[in-house]
């Protein structure tokens, strides 16, 4: 029988597994899909949350998650657009405008 | 009357103000003229303020509340009664003539401007430091007569140290320092004595706390006897602390006429004097005094016989008379020692001039045996040095001779030969190293040509800025019948036994005689050549009074050194300890921000996973957080 | 028993699918890695019976986002090799004890309190009607706010890649080059 504690370590392994591609990658674009790694496993969490309590919340956080994560990837890809033109590279080492 | 009072006191600090506004430009003479009229304003007033003052009038005013905390009232009250109208017309006259006398003197120096400024505070703070009605104002004016002194001594502060073989007050600036740090010592002893003065009478204002003395326990008057006497020692160069006197000569010569001569070492006298209801409970404190003063008489003229350098030997003089007015002071003869304050004060401001003037003349020269023969082109300076010496020595009928004599006559008749005694060959001592002094200086061989000076005489000015003071050095003992009656008005009179009105004229004759010895003795001894026996420079008795009796040389070895090393461990300890620690905390913060300055490299990755680490240290305290509580 | 096997099936292959996305050095492999990973964990919410929500994964996800994600990595050179710094024993100690972290902070309220439904689910009523119901009558607001972000998001992806769209870097090389030689030649 699959319990919710069950879907809660998933969602934490694929967390971390997220966690792991931001924290490691270089590349502007592969560290976008880690960071919807950690999004869908956010979204795992919560229908699975929602199925066990027996309630809709957790699903419309879901949905919310997903609408945020699809203007996520609109915004980010056209900055990225922006920032490729600008330098040619989507080095992460590259946005050291910060640097004080 | 009471704006008579002001205009006395505050004359010489405008006066001051107005020159140290100057202090930097290069010399202006009005600066000089301003200051000395307005200091001869402070002296009229002053003049007309004893005359009130002998009329019986008594002036009391307060200018302004200066501290009211709880108990404690000091307001800035001045009193102008016998003794400080004395003091003041005293301060004044000399200051002036000593101000107009440095307008000729320091003609020809850089600081100018700077040294009237300091000048005319000096007279400001004496005057505040003799007029104020109360013992804190008094510390005030004692603390800045105190500063102004340090001041002047240094006035030549760009000298360069030497060592005491060449000169033995090192330098000015050296000098400076040791009289500031010597009556340093002595006003912690003053200011012992003003807390327990205010602890067991409960004010500082004089009336009060000397109506309240008798009530006080005797062991505390004793105390407070002691350590107000500590302070005048200080101020008044009273041995063990009386070694900064002979270095203070490094200052310019109308200063030594003025600060340690006539006005400010006579401030412990001053203190003395004004304290008399205090010294009456305790008259073994006032015999102790006697004692010290006589000692110090006779050890500064023993100094003073040797020593080749003309200002030291005057010096050692003024030494010897404060010895002598301390002997009055402390035998309870109160105005006989105001008395011999004053006199003394005109006659050695005198001879300091005059010094002053064949300084200027030989070209800074010192050394009495490298003159001679200066009677021939300085006649008028001469005269004035010779009846500040006659004076100095106490012939009839120049104004020592009056003061003095009644010194030793005071000692005479309180039966303690031995201080007479000690006074009487003092006074033998006097005579002989004052024409000493003049006899080298004045007569005998032509010794400065072989050099190369060119003696001239100084400007008209200068030495009419000089007559009133040889005046007064030849009148001002007439007065002395007169003085007595009104200064008793405040003093304690002092009473002769009638064994001493016999004696008198006997005591006087012996004094005289001593006196007149000592004078004929040396104009014998140096006239024509010089002295036809050499005095022996190798023996150990003109060593040890060459050498100061060695105090200086002990105080250094024995006080200065020791206390250079633990300055010295302390500071180490300061460096270890203190420093070390301060250091160490600038120390850690400045690297932790200098390692945390490797976290803002602007690098995101880096970021990145610092707020990871945070979000896991944050996590981590979530949870044990949960499940602690 | 079978959605226990589909449970663990499903969770081999998305953790599979999504270690594959973080860890290669190709591009393409890491996106299609990615849209598999995506369409396997909309098999979760088939297992979770939220029907509705598996479907809206499988469109927007695997559909709408991979293909924006497939549009834009054209822009960019995909085929070379992407550099990536070797992964450091601190990023996986990280992220361990973030998820465990995680997992014991979910865990723990579940087992202490009894956690109430604010929208319990309704029997026999199909998981997409349930939805609607719940979407827009409690949620609407957010849902009309998430309509205009969505839009804005729309419209600023447009006109930040948009953006000097008609000039290209190769063209504007070239003219700094005339310049540089017309300088050259005065």
């Amino acid at each position: 029988m699959v319990t919710l504690n069950d879907y809660l370590i998933l969602s934490a392994i694929l967390f971390s597994i997220g966690l792991i591609g931001v924290l490691r990658r270089k590349n502007l674009l592969l560290l976008f899909f880690a960071t919807e790694i950690m999004l869908n496993a956010v979204n795992v969490a919560f229908a699975a949350i929602s199925k066990f309590y027996g309630d809709l919340s957790g699903q419309m956080f879901a949905f919310f998650i997903i609408a945020i994560a699809a203007s996520e990837v609109a915004v980010g890809l056209g900055l990225l657009i922006v920032w490729y033109k600008k330098k040619g590279t989507l080095d992460l080492d590259s946005l050291a405008t910060m640097k004080g | 009357m009471e704006s008579l009072v002001y205009i006395a006191l505050f004359a010489p600090l405008l006066g001051s103000l107005i020159a140290a506004a100057f202090g930097t430009t290069p010399k202006t003479l009005f600066t000089g003229i301003v200051t000395s009229s307005l200091l001869a304003v402070s002296m009229f007033a002053s003049m007309i303020l004893l005359a009130m003052a002998v009329s019986g009038a008594y002036i009391h005013v307060e200018l302004m509340e200066w501290i009211g905390a709880g108990d404690l009232y000091i307001p800035f009250g001045f009193v102008v009664d016998e003794v400080s109208a004395t003091m003041m017309v005293v301060v004044t006259i000399v200051s002036t003539m000593v101000h107009i006398y440095s307008i000729g003197y320091m003609e020809h120096d850089i600081g100018f401007n700077r040294f009237f400024s300091y000048l005319s505070a000096f007279v400001f703070s004496m005057l505040v430091l003799v007029m104020s009605d109360n013992f804190a104002g008094l510390f005030i004016g004692w603390e800045g007569v105190g500063l102004c002194s340090w001041l002047l001594v240094g006035f030549w502060y760009h000298k360069k140290d030497v060592t005491r073989d060449v000169n033995p007050s090192i330098s000015p600036s050296w000098a400076a320092n040791e009289a500031f740090i010597m009556n340093r010592i002595a006003d912690l002893g003053m200011l012992i004595g003003l807390f327990l003065i205010y602890w067991f009478t409960g004010s500082l204002q004089y009336s009060e706390v000397f109506a309240a003395i008798g009530d006080v326990d005797m062991t505390i008057v004793y105390w407070i006897g002691i350590f107000l006497f500590i302070g005048a020692m200080g101020k008044s160069a009273q041995f063990p602390l009386h070694t900064w006197l002979a270095d203070a000569m490094e200052g310019p010569t109308p200063v030594s006429a003025l600060i340690h001569a006539a006005t400010m070492v006579t401030a412990g006298v001053y203190l003395v004097i004004r304290a008399n209801p205090i010294y009456d409970v305790v008259p073994d404190v006032g015999y102790f005094i006697a004692c010290l003063g006589a000692f110090v008489a006779m050890f500064a003229a023993t100094m003073a016989l040797v020593n080749r350098d003309m200002k030291r030997i005057i010096a050692y003089s003024t030494l010897s008379q404060l010895g002598y007015m301390f002997v009055a002071a402390g035998l309870g003869a109160y105005w006989i020692a105001l008395f011999h304050l004053a006199t003394h004060a005109f006659f050695k401001a005198l001879l300091f001039l005059g010094a002053g003037n064949v300084m200027h003349a030989m070209d800074d020269e010192l050394d009495i045996k490298k003159m001679g023969a200066l009677y021939r082109v300085m006649k008028p300076t001469a005269i004035f040095m010779i009846l500040a010496s006659v004076a100095l020595a106490g012939i009839y009928p120049f104004a020592g001779f009056f003061s003095k004599d009644k010194i030793l006559e005071v000692a005479f008749n309180e039966q303690t030969y031995i201080l007479w005694f000690v006074l009487w060959v003092t006074a033998g001592l006097t005579a002989f190293y004052s024409f000493r002094l003049i006899m080298y200086v004045f007569f005998g061989k032509d010794r400065h040509t072989e050099w190369g000076a060119h003696p001239h005489e100084m400007p008209n000015f200068v030495l009419w800025a000089m007559s009133p003071l040889a005046l007064l050095a030849v009148i001002a003992g007439w007065f002395e019948g007169w003085f007595h009656g009104y200064a008793t008005n405040l003093l304690p009179d002092y009473a002769f036994s009638d064994a001493t009105h016999h004696m008198v004229a006997m005591l006087i004759a012996v004094t005289t005689a001593v006196a007149l010895g000592g004078i004929i003795y040396a104009i014998v001894r140096y006239r024509g050549n010089g002295p036809k026996k050499p005095t022996n420079v190798n023996s150990p008795v003109y060593k040890l009074l060459i050498n100061q009796y060695y105090i200086p040389v002990i105080y250094e070895n024995v006080v200065t050194k020791p206390y250079a090393k633990l300055s010295s461990m302390a500071w180490s300890i300061d460096m270890k300890v203190v420093d070390a620690t301060v250091d160490f905390i600038a120390n850690s913060i400045y690297g932790a921000g200098s390692t945390a300055r490797g976290l803002q490299t602007g690098n995101l990755s880096k970021m990145l996973r610092l707020m990871a680490a945070g979000v896991a240290a944050l996590l981590v305290a979530a949870v044990v957080y949960g499940t602690l509580r | 028993m079978y959605e226990t096997i589909a449970f663990y099936l499903f969770a081999f292959l998305t953790i599979a699918m999504f270690w594959i996305t973080v860890t290669t050095n190709n591009a393409l492999y890491a996106m299609s890695s990615l849209a598999a990973g995506m369409i396997f964990i909309s098999a979760f919410f088939f297992l979770l019976d939220a029907d509705f929500l598996g479907a809206v994964q499988i469109v927007v996800y695997s559909g709408a986002v991979m293909a924006i994600y497939a549009f834009g990595m054209m822009f960019f050179d995909t085929l070379n090799e992407v550099k990536e710094r070797n992964p450091k024993k601190v990023v996986f100690v990280l992220s361990g004890l973030i998820a465990l972290m995680l997992v014991v902070i979910f865990v723990s309220p579940i087992i202490s309190s009894k956690v109430q439904a604010l929208y319990p689910m309704v029997e026999g009523v199909s998981n997409p009607k349930e939805v609607g119901i719940v979407l827009f009558t409690k949620y609407l607001v957010p849902f009309e706010l998430a309509a205009v972000m969505l839009l804005v998001a729309m419209i600023a992806g447009i006109i930040l890649a948009g953006k000097k769209m008609e000039k290209s870097e190769t063209e504007t090389e070239q003219e700094e080059e005339v310049v540089f030689e017309k300088g050259v030649e005065q």
